[in-house]
This record gives structure tokens, C-alpha cells and sequence, in this order.
């Protein structure tokens, strides 16, 4: 109980301080912040766990950069043959057929369903591209300490996070069309090699957005120091 | 505390239906929609329900020239693996089956505890694994998906939805509103008044 009472005296005392209008950090004034439930912790006592939660506390993700920059590797070096080999292989009576993603894109619009094309061309062309780019300008931009239009790369980050995971649809239809068009001799569906390197694209780049402490951002611009 | 910039700032009381974004990097910090918490379980249940029903049955039906096929979320995987691409029929089986039920077992299990006497053991990092799962629970993607399958299929096939795509979307519905009403904050506050 000791912890938490004088854990809340020393916010108490940090409140105050906010009163001047300067924007002051956690970590400048010795506290931490829970990652889980955001409760405000003191940082000399961060070994015993966020006293609301019992969550482990860290001043910032562990080794956030460099894992970032490996998995957004990672994801860069699959996006080449996810988007060279083909995601789908149909056999049909007319003949075999293989689509890459963009291939399938095209097939939709041709088959006269533009909105649909336009749905896919943006979850899986355009958004797995400018995640890597713009994980890449985040990343870079920490390293340069740079203080360029730091509430929009929070935001960029924010929608980033928030729009990873719909480029799964790709891989989700791929499952669907497999196994359902099985009609013997008239026609079959196969999943390509294609199909497992856009997944690994999509799984690594949200991993990538995960490792990476949005923090960091204010942090390397000296916007969390005590002035 | 802002958890994206690491501001502080005072929070002041809000009236209902206001948000409180970060006065820095203007992300949400908190709502006021009051207490939700005893939304949650029923909804939970339900989507649990749901659930059930949706991996019990077909999603999708086509048939052609007198030939039918349906398949159901398990079955695809199944067919993906047989065919030779485990990867990806490991990938579904994690954010499109997993996930999702790993979530609504989870959820019940914490708001279960909040009414045990005692608290119950792993409880923090029960709520911590929930907080981690989130991005990765793909029902939506994946009903997406489907929807996409079955417009290019329209073409050549007649495709049939089955109870499966119906429950999927009650699925989604359900745990999306029980996710929006379950607030880690408020879960600890309740934890820690009713122990």
C-alpha cells in the first residue's frame, strides 16, 4: 500500500508542476507510465511492476530501433517475391492460369468490379508500400533527431498501426477460393509461393510497427527533456 | 500521461460522449461513456455463441454445372495445409481462428475473476496478453475477404452465403462493442474496489 500512496504523492507533486503551461514528460520528472493501463508509476520503483496493473515497466521498449529496423527489413526483402511470384494458380477446362496480386487486381477490374479493385489494389499494393516507406521516414527521422512535423508522424504512426493488419485480405481470399473452388475436373485453385511471402510482408511490417516506441519520436527531438 | 509522447497533462472531468485527446500529439487518451464494464460478459457470451455457430457451418457455398462446393474458416485452413503451403495455412489459422477465440476465452476469464472473491491467479498478465492480441484477431479482415472471394466467384459460379458468413458478422459486431466497452483502466479500478 506504501508504494502506491507514495507513488501518488510524487504525480500529486508532478501535477502541480504542470500548472506552468510548458508541456513537461513523464520520464523528465522521474516517473513512468504503465504501457498497459497508463497509470503513472515512479521510476525509481519500476522493478516491482505497475502498482494499478502489476505490468512490467519500462522507460521505453526494449531495443525498439533495432528491432524495428529488422523486421521492416525483413518485410522489404519479402516484398520482392510476394509481389514477382504468383499468389494464386487456377486450372481450369479453358487452362492453367496464375495470378500474381497485381494480376488479380487487374482480372477485377476487367471483370467490370471496380470498387472491388480498387479495395484490394489499396490493401495490398498501396498500403504494404507505404508502410515500409513510411516505417522507414519514422525510423530515420528518430535517428536524425529531427523535429520536422513531429505531430504529424504521430499521427502517421497512429494510422500505420491502425490500417496494418487489413492488408491480411489478401491472404484471407487466397484461403477462401482454395478451398472451396475444388470441383474436380472442372476447375481447381492452388495457393502459389507468392501467398507465403505476402503474409510473412504483413506479419513482419506489423511486427515492425510494434518493436517501434512512438515515444522515441518526442523523445529524439529533445521535446522530453526537462528545460 | 500520454502513452504516445509521453506529455503529461491534467485530466479534467469530461461530460458524456467527450473525448480527451493528448494536448501534444493529439492521441486518445480517454473517453466518457461511464461505466460500461457490466456490457461487456453478456456481449462476450454472445459473441462466444457466434462464434460457435460460425466455424460450425459453411461460410460460403458455389455451385456449378450441378457441382457444389462450400467451405467453412477450418476447412480452408485444412485445404491450404493439404495443398502444400503450411506457412500460409498457419498464418490463418493464428490471426483468423486463434486469435479471435484466444480473445473471447480471455475476456470471460477477466471479467469472471472481477466476480471471485480472491484474485484470481495470472489475472495481469491474462489482461496484458488481451491488450497484445488485439491487432492480431482478424475477424473482420477475414469476413472482408470472404466478401471479396464471393464477388469473384459471382462470374462463373452461383455462390450461396451460408449461416456461417452470418454468425462471422454477428462475431464481429459483438466483439467489437465488447472490446470498445472493456477498458483496462476501468477493469483495475473495479478490481481493486470489489478486492
Amino acid at each position: 500500500m506504501s508504494t502506491i500512496e507514495s507513488a501518488m504523492s510524487t504525480i500529486e507533486s508532478a501535477m502541480s508542476t504542470i500548472e506552468s503551461a510548458q508541456v513537461l514528460s513523464a520520464s523528465s520528472l522521474g516517473l513512468l507510465g504503465c504501457s498497459v493501463c497508463g497509470e503513472l508509476n515512479r521510476a525509481l520503483e519500476f522493478e516491482c511492476g505497475c502498482w494499478c496493473c502489476g505490468a512490467p515497466l519500462q522507460q521505453r521498449k526494449r531495443d525498439s530501433l533495432s528491432r524495428s529496423w529488422a523486421y521492416l527489413l525483413a518485410a522489404a526483402i519479402m516484398y520482392v517475391p510476394a509481389n514477382l511470384y504468383p499468389v494464386l494458380r487456377s486450372r481450369t477446362v479453358a487452362g492453367a492460369e496464375s495470378h500474381t496480386i497485381m494480376g488479380g487486381v487487374v482480372a477485377l477490374w476487367h471483370a467490370g468490379s471496380w470498387p472491388l479493385a480498387l479495395l484490394v489494389f489499396f490493401a495490398s499494393i498501396v498500403v504494404p508500400l507505404l508502410k515500409l516507406l513510411a516505417m522507414t521516414l519514422l525510423l530515420v527521422s528518430v535517428h536524425a533527431r529531427s523535429s520536422w512535423r513531429l505531430q504529424e508522424r504521430a499521427c502517421l504512426f497512429r494510422l500505420l498501426e491502425f490500417v496494418g493488419r487489413w492488408s491480411m485480405l489478401d491472404i484471407f481470399v487466397v484461403a477462401i477460393l482454395v478451398a472451396l473452388v475444388r470441383l474436380r475436373s472442372l476447375a481447381t485453385i492452388d495457393a502459389g509461393p507468392g501467398a507465403l511471402a505476402f503474409g510473412a510482408v504483413v506479419v513482419l511490417s506489423m511486427l515492425a510497427a510494434q518493436a517501434f516506441d512512438v515515444r522515441l519520436l518526442w523523445d529524439s527531438a529533445g521535446r522530453n527533456e526537462r528545460a | 500521461m500520454c502513452r504516445e509522447c509521453d506529455a503529461l497533462q491534467k485530466v479534467p472531468s469530461l461530460s458524456r460522449g467527450e473525448l480527451l485527446a493528448c494536448c501534444r500529439c493529439g492521441a486518445h487518451l480517454r473517453d466518457s461513456h461511464g461505466e460500461r464494464l457490466h456490457r461487456v460478459l453478456p456481449l462476450t457470451i454472445a459473441a462466444g455463441v457466434c462464434f460457435v455457430l460460425a466455424n460450425s457451418w459453411p461460410i460460403v457455398s458455389i455451385e456449378v454445372a450441378g457441382n457444389r462446393a462450400s467451405t467453412s474458416l477450418l476447412g480452408a485452413i485444412l485445404a491450404l495445409y493439404e495443398q502444400g503451403v503450411p506457412g500460409v495455412a498457419l498464418i490463418v489459422l493464428l490471426t483468423g481462428f486463434v486469435a479471435p477465440a484466444a480473445q473471447l476465452v480471455l475476456l470471460a476469464y477477466a471479467l469472471s475473476s472481477l466476480a471471485a472473491p480472491h484474485r484470481l491467479s495470472g489475472i495481469s498478465r491474462i489482461v496484458r496478453l488481451l491488450q497484445a492480441l488485439r491487432p492480431w484477431s482478424m475477424a473482420e479482415v477475414f469476413m472482408l475477404g470472404a466478401l471479396v472471394s464471393l464477388v469473384k466467384l459471382a462470374g462463373v459460379a452461383r455462390v450461396i452465403p451460408s449461416i456461417g458468413l452470418w454468425s462471422l458478422s454477428a462475431v464481429i459486431v459483438l466483439t467489437a462493442a465488447a472490446h470498445a466497452a472493456f477498458d483496462v483502466r476501468g477493469y483495475w479500478e473495479r478490481a481493486r474496489a470489489t478486492q
